[in-house]
């Protein structure tokens, strides 16, 4: 029987990384994919004949030092153009932000986009200071000093150098929501409504939840190319990345085996001795690091019986019920979305025309019923990449909210309904779409969690609230990629810092192992 | 009145009654000639009901009933019983066979006890697990991943304690044929009016004695039937002052007096794990996972236990209860948690808290502050203790078997 070093449950990117990393440092390790592809939300997949999309299409997070560490470039991975972001309107006047987030402004008065580099330049330097904070491990608060914890937090929140006022400013709007932040500094609904869609992507919030700009926060700690804020679509799709990330692993001597779900996690005398395939197959290994979601892994894979039953408690307490539904269109040929140019077309086009249109499409969610007019964020990756549709035709990949996982009515007669309101608002910023269709695919959480094996189909795999972050991610007792189980690691996105495509928690869980000698 | 208040009112009777009463408390308010009550759990118990210090003879020298049915009780059934319950005790349930009962503790994550009582085993697959305090959120949260049922039947299962040298004669004579077969620790059941009482060889005072368990509706007649067998053997209705006597010669802990349990303390340093209180026996680190296993092995391997529970003798015979504790009668090192004279071991002994390493690797020169109130004037007494091994008695009657028959 072979014996590994260290094996990674779950071939997500992020489960990638944290392999190609342990493989470089020498280690054997053997990466386990329940599918029969690794990528997890980020693989490529057909969805009608000839077309192809990934479900995760916009990259804004993938971090500087992942690159670094695994030479993505030297491994394929190349980002094409920063991408712009169309705040689309109805009457064909939409707003858009060019560059990284925003660089330059176009479709608004000139008092708007004065007004806007200001606050953008704020909003940047307060993720900035927070942006050290989501790159490394958090602290463990219990086997450190008081001394220690107050001088990380000091120097990582580096608050020292931003000037007394400022400072007085970013602790005030913390836990602001962000559109009574937008509205201190913006008047253009466009705009507003753009911010209070990236700020509550992938969460149960809406604009007016409490602590809700911490979301707009984490979206623009991510960089691309070194610039804060920027997007791209990669060349080649997420496939690409992924791709490039896989490349790595292999080189660095990883192994991969794909079909092949964990069923188990074997403990013998409190450690982590291996895993159990669904086969029955045994596995064992020094480490075992799970890169999927926590919840999976301590109630199913690890069992109650290995755990306390407080923390189990915590772990049950995760909120995990993902609001996000995807939408993947096969195309006759590229739809044309009201007042929006070319480059436009091959950006990220936002429906949420206000703040308050947000606010009203998330009202429902809180009891259990779909948005009537849902907002969402879609992208054309065709365009840049032609391999993923046949000639002329186009894919549509859009990312809506909100659609609550435990829908009441159930999914089944819920989603036809929720695709009709869905198109419903496509064809008024992209009249005739409608008649281009030759097949939809909606996922609703409950599709993305039994396709991606990801619980409440969430996009974080937890709620990223200030709750269940830092040192209480994915809950405490499992925090900066320790378990209470010797031996076993989280290195996936219900882990610090939180989900999308970065390889944060994949690094930084490698890391922490190295570290430990594990 | 109009209707719809008077409806009101009968329906918020709960507030009128602040202390429940037992099955069994007819026979106890009818013996109550002190009037001396305190609350156990939600119930009205007799602390004393005619003589406190008769009561306690009561217990030492013939047969003592008292109603333990406000102690908390859980129903545990299952084919995982025996699992669930491993996880969640200290001691190995494995080695616990059907019709036996053990003493037994459980801990928090952070291995601080929770609370510690008696599991009978029943049947293979079913438990009952008494205790001080309530746990039933914790335990069915505890049953997640087992198939295992938790009820909690405090109020439906009633309980009396029978303590003392006639005990047996009592049941014997009361028709429960076969008794004197239970070894210490041995549980049986036994036909009682139609229905079934569970008699086990257990009790509170470290005297020969037996626990008897029964539905509530049969509480009554079970008193009865005791009551007329044991009228020439002298039994008698005690409250909790003698009780408490016996069990502190018989050297066992009561959770809240002896140690504050992990939900009750409000304290971060008032938590105690099982080695801090004299339960670091029950432990057992091969049995596989129970909850607290690895901040306890921790602890253990860190050193980082703080506090020792010991039984001491005192000099003198003033009860040193609450006393401070002193090392060269200078650093306070702990605190006592209980202490009488005791009539059997003719010693003055108590039960203290020490704070490591007091008690543990230091464990002379210690002495003990007594205020012995004089007439409204304090007399400071400070008192040589010497540390001594519980028991502070030791009856062979307790676990002879069979047991002598009076
Ligand atoms: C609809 C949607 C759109 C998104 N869009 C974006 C986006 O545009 N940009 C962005 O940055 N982020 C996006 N995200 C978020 C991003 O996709 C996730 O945060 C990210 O995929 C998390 O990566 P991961 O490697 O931690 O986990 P995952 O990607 O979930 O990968 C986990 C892997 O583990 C496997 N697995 C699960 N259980 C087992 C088992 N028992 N045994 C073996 N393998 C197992 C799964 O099959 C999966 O491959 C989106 C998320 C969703 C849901």
């Amino acid at each position: 029987m072979t014996s590994f070093d260290a094996i990674v449950i779950g071939g997500g990117h992020n489960g990638l990384v944290a392999a190609a990393t342990l493989g470089k440092s020498g280690r054997k390790v053997l990466v386990l994919e329940a599918a029969g592809e690794v990528g997890g939300a980020a693989r490529t997949e057909e969805f009608a004949p000839g077309f192809r999309v990934s479900s995760a299409h916009l990259l804004n997070r993938l971090h500087p030092e992942v690159m670094k560490t695994l030479e993505l470039e030297r491994h394929g991975l190349s980002f094409g153009p920063i991408a712009p972001s169309v705040a689309l309107s109805r009457d064909g006047n939409p707003l858009t932000l060019h560059g990284a987030y925003g660089e330059t402004l176009t479709g608004t008065s000139a008092s708007e986009q004065a007004a806007w580099q200001e606050f953008r330049a704020q909003l940047l330097r307060y993720a900035g200071i927070l942006k050290p904070l989501l790159a490394r491990r958090p602290p463990d608060l219990g086997n450190m000093s008081l001394m220690e914890s107050s001088a990380f937090a000091m120097t990582g929140l580096s608050l020292r150098r931003l000037g007394k006022e400022d400072m007085r400013d970013f602790l005030r709007m913390l836990l602001m929501n962000v559109s009574d932040v937008a509205d201190e500094h913006l008047a253009d609904d466009r705009l507003k409504g753009l911010l209070a869609f990236d700020a509550t992507l992938g969460s149960h919030l809406g604009p007016r939840s409490p602590t809700s700009l911490l979301g707009l926060y984490y979206r623009l700690a991510g960089e691309i190319s070194g610039q804060p804020g920027a997007q791209a679509l990669p060349a080649g799709g997420m496939g690409a990345v992924i791709a490039a990330i896989l490349s790595a692993a292999k080189s660095a001597g990883v192994g991969v085996r794909t079909d092949a779900p964990a069923m188990k996690i074997l403990i013998e005398r409190g450690r982590a001795a291996g895993v159990v395939l669904d086969s029955g197959e045994e596995i064992r290994a020094k480490t075992v690091i799970s890169a999927i979601n926590p919840r999976s892994t301590f109630i199913d894979l690890v069992g109650t019986r290995e755990l306390d039953t407080g923390f189990v408690r915590r772990i049950k307490n995760i909120r995990m019920k993902g609001n996000v539904a995807k939408l993947h269109l096969a195309l006759d040929r590229p739809p044309e979305f009201s007042g929006v140019d070319a480059t436009g077309h091959r950006g990220r086009l936002v429906i949420a025309p206000s703040s308050d249109h947000v606010e009203r499409a998330f009202n429902p969610a809180k009891y259990g019923e779909f948005s009537p007019e849902p907002v969402m964020e879609i992208t054309l990756p065709s365009l840049a990449d032609t391999s993923l549709a046949p000639d002329g035709a186009c894919v549509l990949s859009a990312v809506v909210q909100y659609a609550p996982y435990a829908l009441k009515e159930g999914w089944e007669t819920g989603k036809p309904k929720f695709l009709k309101a869905i198109m419903a608002q496509l064809e008024l910023y992209a009249p005739g779409i409608g008649k281009l269709v030759r097949h939809a695919e909606l996922l609703t959480p409950a599709d993305i969690e039994t396709r991606y094996r990801m619980p409440g189909g969430h996009w974080h795999h937890g709620e990223l609230q200030a709750d269940q972050m830092m040192m209480s991610r994915p809950a405490f007792g499992a925090s900066g990629y320790d378990t209470p189980i010797d031996g076993l690691y989280l290195c996936g996105a219900g882990s610090h810092p939180g989900g999308g495509i970065s390889g944060v928690p994949g690094l930084n869980a490698a890391r922490r192992i190295i570290e430990m000698r594990g | 009145m109009p209707k719809l208040s008077s409806a009101r009112l009968t329906a918020q009777s709960h507030f009128r009654t602040l202390r429940l009463g037992t099955p069994f408390q007819p026979r106890i308010d009818a013996l109550m000639k002190t009037n001396d009550w305190y609350d156990w759990g939600g119930y009205r118990a007799p602390a004393s009901l005619w003589d406190e210090e008769l009561e306690y003879f009561a217990i030492r020298s013939q047969a003592a009933l008292f109603d333990i049915s406000p102690m908390v009780k859980y129903r545990i059934e299952g084919p995982d019983g025996e699992d669930f319950l491993n996880r969640v005790t200290l001691r190995d349930v494995a080695k616990l066979k059907s019709g036996r009962v053990h003493y037994t503790a459980w801990c928090d994550d952070e291995g601080y006890v929770l609370d510690d009582g008696t599991l009978f085993r029943l049947a293979p697959d079913r438990f009952r697990l008494c205790c001080q305090e309530r746990h039933l959120p914790w335990l069915l949260d505890s049953a997640i991943g087992f198939d295992v049922s938790v009820l909690e039947e405090t109020e439906a299962v009633a309980g009396l304690a029978l303590q003392g040298p006639t005990s047996v004669a009592v049941l014997r004579e009361a028709g429960f044929a076969g008794v004197e077969r239970l070894k210490v620790f041995d549980l049986a059941e036994f036909p009682h009016e139609g229905g079934r009482v569970t008699i086990s060889r257990t009790g509170f005072t470290g005297d020969l004695g037996y626990e008897l368990f029964a539905p509530a509706e049969l509480a009554l007649s079970l008193w009865d039937r005791l009551w007329k067998a044991g009228e020439l053997r002298g039994i008698r209705a005690i409250g909790y002052t003698a009780l408490n006597r016996a069990r502190l010669e018989a050297g066992l802990i009561v959770a809240n007096a002896d140690f504050v349990t992990a939900e009750h303390a409000i304290r971060p340093d008032r938590v105690r794990m099982p080695d801090e209180i004299g339960l670091g026996f029950m432990v057992d680190l091969e049995k596989g996972h129970f909850n607290g296993r690895r901040a306890i092995a921790q602890a253990r391997a860190k050193g980082s236990m703080r506090h020792v529970l010991v039984g001491l003798e005192i000099e003198g015979n003033i009860p040193a209860e609450h006393a401070i504790v002193y090392h060269k009668q200078k650093k306070e090192v702990g605190l006592v948690s209980a202490a009488i004279w005791s009539p059997m071991a003719k010693r003055n002994i108590a039960l203290a808290s020490l704070s490591r390493p007091y008690g543990d690797t230091i464990t002379d020169d210690l002495w003990v502050e007594i205020y012995a109130m004089r007439e409204l004037r304090y007399e400071r007494l400070m008192k040589r203790a010497r540390i001594v091994p519980r028991p502070f008695i030791k009856l062979d009657r307790r676990t002879a078997s069979p047991p002598a028959d009076f």
